[in-house]
């Protein structure tokens, strides 16, 4: 080990000021929301939540946050900071000014997509537990367990680690833009509970969650796929992914066909690609409604009904010149397409579909003794 | 007016198994918390939960380093039950769906931790705490007929006429309405008080209400003077990394670049017990081997890059987000912090207290099988073994039993008390002065070394700000989410925390555990070989006596790692 100079050790910082613009919400007042500017003196590595209370201690107790463990485990303190949803106890209040702009105050306010009660505060029931609930969240495993501990793949459980890791913050809900167009959505923190369960090698349930999430109108196929919630997750959750891997084994385990086309939108956008390399948009609607066939998607008189009702999104591609009329008849292979229907084969040569573990990340090049991590197993290190 | 034939206050681990195991005799279960249950403070309980659970170990070697680690102080019964109860509690978690670690084979693998002769810690990466916590919600969940009362704070316990417990005042914090709560069992399982000091491991919200109601309502505290103090704690905020960060292999080294655990505990290292690692860095930075900013560093580059990033995630984040460190490639800084009370309200191996009807379980309870110094990874186990033993004891025991009376004047005197609070001018002291006055004086002067006259100097400052505390300035004149209303309560019940650990840390005149006083540096089995309870006593300091500590197959032994 190295020993250190103590002149390299870092001093602990100067403070500095900074300007918290709090929106400040009283349901007993009578009134509606309004800002609130506090003048804050701390370090700059201290975090936007030691701000607030620091003008809640000095100034005014009456602000309302809810907050406990200080280090983005409990999951309390989820506000938006310039307009971005965040854990305030993990966004250093530095970084936040910095984001502000130069004179600019950092703009603290509640979470988005959920009731405000008080200040920061919002309603979670009403929103975001309801949605936990509605996934079944515990574990349903099949018959009596066993007499010791089920045995599972170690490689299982660190999968499903990832979404366990969702402290229930909220921060994603706030950030879903399906919820705000559909607050019936199911939701970015409820589904990643379902892949909690889902991924578990150990519960019996597997394709009746995936057949429930697929056929309802809000599930798993009304992710738009914009990466706010990944963008805002404090704890890499990544809820997108877990959606994504949700549609996967839906179609790919049990080609489960919804009545909702995620089956048919999956499976015409992977037939495309293969066939064309690009997307050919004139034909992904009939294909979304036929199970991804073109064929059923024209002749089906249920699918035929929908193709109908979705001519006004047609005619608007048409108008916006997002479909040329000519490419509805041709669409053109890519130059290299052989190359991508190679990619096709190579992957559909797998005996398991490959699923990316997207949880344990980071450069493993300097890490030659990765493969004996259970070395701590063999008996107390001394 | 609720009734329920069980109410338990606080649903952290200890809270939640507790409502569980009553639920399932069929009892009428309620559950109060005054934040939502996962937000509980159980989710810092990072590094994993030991179990004697592979068939070379055993339940008497587990209990022996639990003996060994306490400083021969806890109840040899209790840990017996827990270490004997702790494979099958660990096997019960696993079939609810907890993710445990597994190993190559698909079973349950493990790591190594301080104070222990084998490596017998249970985990899921460094997130234990929290995968347990959210997998028991997930039960609660599951099962409607219990009823939980989320964001409500309990101010008070309540008696009926034959001076039993039979209830609780609590106010919903979303309202600020006030319920009188009947109940024929109130099992408490708030959590710990690490609030009381600054800095601290412990979350905002454990500010000791339990155990401070519990000794207001005449139940004697023990052991209060054990308090722990971890080693690898961030210097200024305190946060904590944890003691699986050592049982991966960490290093710790002083700012000569020496390894100086190799002076103090020579065979088990950076994982000798707690109390020993803490006094050992302790005892670095004093003699001028530290850090300039009063630490010493932990190195947790040796352990190989890949498993730090599978099972000490969660340090990694802590490190980058709050100590601008890259763990995996630099050494973090690091000191002895407040973490862990061992006393608490004194219970027997069922949870109950010195008081009828009144249960408690967890980290505000002491049964004691901590006794002077807790061994990592035995807190979560405590907190289950002893919240189901809790809850199946308190729901048998309700089974037959009428719903008692509380006395109903309890409740307007808790009413006239938080009116008169909110109605309060703004003449006295803010809350955050007391409180970080409190801070500083507990962790200057109740801390690693501990003295007399130090100890005299923490107590007279306590009984003053009790004092203050009577008038502190409230802001806020709202109902709802009025955290002003509940921080002036929290406020007076960590003073009385305060003053019972500093009444505990005066009265034990030597050296065990977390106990270390530089005038009695010896640990001395012939006078004080037992435990200090306290009970209240009027405004006075509280009423010291002792109870014999409950030995069984392990004698005391001269303490060496």
């Amino acid at each position: 080990m190295m020993s250190r100079n103590p002149d390299d050790v870092p001093k602990m910082s100067e403070t500095a000021n900074y300007t918290l613009k709090i929106r400040r919400y009283d349901p007993e007042a009578g009134e509606t929301a309004f800002w609130r500017d506090y003048d804050v003196d701390i370090a700059p590595e201290r975090s936007v939540l030691d701000g607030i209370l620091y003008a809640k201690d000095r100034e005014d107790a009456s602000i309302g946050i809810r907050c406990s463990c200080r280090a983005a485990i409990c999951g309390s303190c989820g506000v938006r900071i310039n307009g971005r949803s965040a854990l305030a106890c993990n966004t250093r209040i530095s970084d936040a000014a910095a984001r502000a702009g130069a004179g600019n105050p950092i703009l603290v306010e509640p979470m988005g997509n959920m009731p405000v009660l008080k200040d920061l505060i919002v309603d979670m029931d009403a929103v975001h537990w309801k949605k936990i609930q509605r996934v079944v969240p515990w574990l349903l495993p099949d018959g009596e367990p066993p007499e010791r501990e089920y045995i599972v793949p170690a490689e299982s459980m660190i999968d499903v680690t990832q979404s366990m890791a969702c402290i229930q913050c909220g921060a994603c809900v706030s950030a879903c833009l399906s919820l705000e167009v559909d607050p019936e959505f199911v939701g970015p923190a409820a589904l990643a509970k379902a892949y909690r369960f889902v991924g578990d090698p150990r519960d019996g349930q597997t394709e009746e969650r995936l057949r429930d999430l697929a056929e309802d109108p809000h599930g798993m196929y009304d992710c738009t796929h914009c990466f706010a919630c990944i963008e805002v997750c404090p704890k890499d959750v990544a809820p997108m992914s877990q959606i994504m891997r949700l549609r996967r084994r839906a179609t790919g385990d049990y080609e489960i066909k919804d009545k909702n086309n995620g089956y048919g939108h999956e499976k015409g956008f992977v037939d495309m690609i293969e066939k064309w390399g690009t997307l050919h948009e004139a034909q992904m609607l009939p294909r979304s409604f036929g199970d991804g066939s073109m064929i059923r998607g024209q002749t089906e008189p249920g699918a035929v009904k929908q193709l109908v009702e979705a001519l006004p999104t047609a005619a608007r591609g048409l108008k916006s010149g997002k479909v040329a009329p000519k490419k509805i008849l041709f669409h053109p292979k890519l130059p290299d397409q052989d190359n991508v229907k190679k990619i096709y084969k190579q992957i559909e040569s797998q005996d398991e579909r490959l699923e990316l573990n997207l949880y344990i990340v980071g450069d493993n090049s300097s890490d030659e003794e990765g493969a004996s991590a259970e070395g701590s197993e063999e008996g107390l290190p001394r | 007016m609720p009734h329920h034939d069980v109410l338990v206050i606080g649903a952290g681990l200890a809270g939640q198994r507790a409502a569980l195991a009553a639920a399932e005799t069929g009892a009428s279960v309620g559950v109060i918390s005054k934040v939502h249950p996962v937000r509980s403070h159980s989710n810092a309980a990072a590094g994993g939960i030991n179990a004697a659970l592979d068939p070379d170990d055993s339940w008497e070697s587990h209990a022996y380093d639990t003996v060994k680690g306490s400083d021969y102080l806890g109840d040899q019964d209790a840990i017996e039950i827990m270490c004997r109860e702790a494979p099958d509690e660990v096997l019960h978690l696993e079939h609810l769906g907890v993710t445990f670690h597994r190993n190559d084979e698909g079973k349950l693998g493990t790591r190594a931790f301080g104070g222990a002769s084998a490596a017998r810690t249970y985990y899921v990466a460094d997130i234990t705490g929290q995968a347990l916590l959210h997998v028991l919600y997930e039960q609660l969940m599951k099962r409607p007929e219990v009823t939980r009362y989320e964001e409500w704070f309990t101010t008070a316990l309540v008696r009926d006429d034959s001076g039993r417990i039979a209830g609780a005042v609590t106010r919903n914090i979303r309202d600020g309405s006030i319920e009188l709560f009947t109940a024929k069992a109130v099992i408490l399982a708030t959590g710990g008080n690490g609030q009381i000091f600054n800095p601290t491991t412990n979350a905002l919200i454990c500010t000791g209400d339990g155990i401070a109601m519990a000794y207001r309502a005449g139940a004697p505290l023990m052991d209060m003077e054990m308090v722990q103090y971890h080693p690898t704690t961030l210097a200024g905020i305190g946060l904590l990394i944890t003691e699986g960060a050592r049982g991966e292999g960490a290093h710790l080294y002083n700012a000569e670049g020496e390894r100086f655990m190799e002076k103090y505990a020579p065979n088990k290292m950076e994982l000798a017990s707690r109390d020993v690692v803490s006094r050992a860095e302790q005892t670095e930075i004093d003699e001028g081997r530290g850090f300039p900013d009063g630490t010493v560093a932990l190195d947790i580059t040796v352990v190989p890059r890949h498993r730090i990033l599978q099972s000490l995630r969660e340090i990694v984040n802590v490190g980058r987000d709050f100590a601008g460190t890259d763990i995996t490639t630099e050494p973090i800084h690091i000191k002895p912090g407040n973490h862990y009370v061992m006393g608490g309200i004194k219970t027997d191996i069922d949870g109950q207290t010195g008081v009828d009807g009144l249960y408690a379980a967890g980290e505000c309870a002491c049964v004691s099988v901590h006794g002077g110094n807790r061994l990592g990874a035995n807190s979560l186990l405590d907190t289950l073994i002893f919240g189901r033993r809790s809850g199946a004891h308190a729901a048998q025991m309700a089974r037959g039993m009428a719903m008692p009376t509380p006395a109903g004047s309890e409740l307007a005197r808790e009413r006239d008390t938080i009116a008169g609070i909110i109605s309060r001018d703004r003449s006295g002291r803010r809350i955050s002065e007391i409180k970080a006055e409190m801070g500083k004086v507990m962790d200057a002067d109740v801390s690693v070394f501990r003295d007399e006259t130090r100890l005299r100097s923490a107590l007279e400052v306590v009984k003053r700000l009790q004092e203050e505390a009577k008038t502190v300035a409230v802001d806020d004149k709202g109902s709802v989410f009025n955290q002003d209303v509940l921080g002036t309560l929290e406020l007076q019940f960590m003073l009385d925390n305060a003053e019972c650990i500093v009444m505990g840390a005066i009265e034990r005149k030597e050296s065990r555990g977390a106990q270390f006083r530089t005038d009695f540096p010896e640990r001395n089995d012939d006078e004080w070989l037992k435990h200090i309870n306290l009970s209240v006593n009027g405004d006075d300091v509280p009423e010291v006596s002792y109870s014999e500590v409950t030995m069984t197959q392990w004698e005391p032994e001269e303490r060496k790692y």
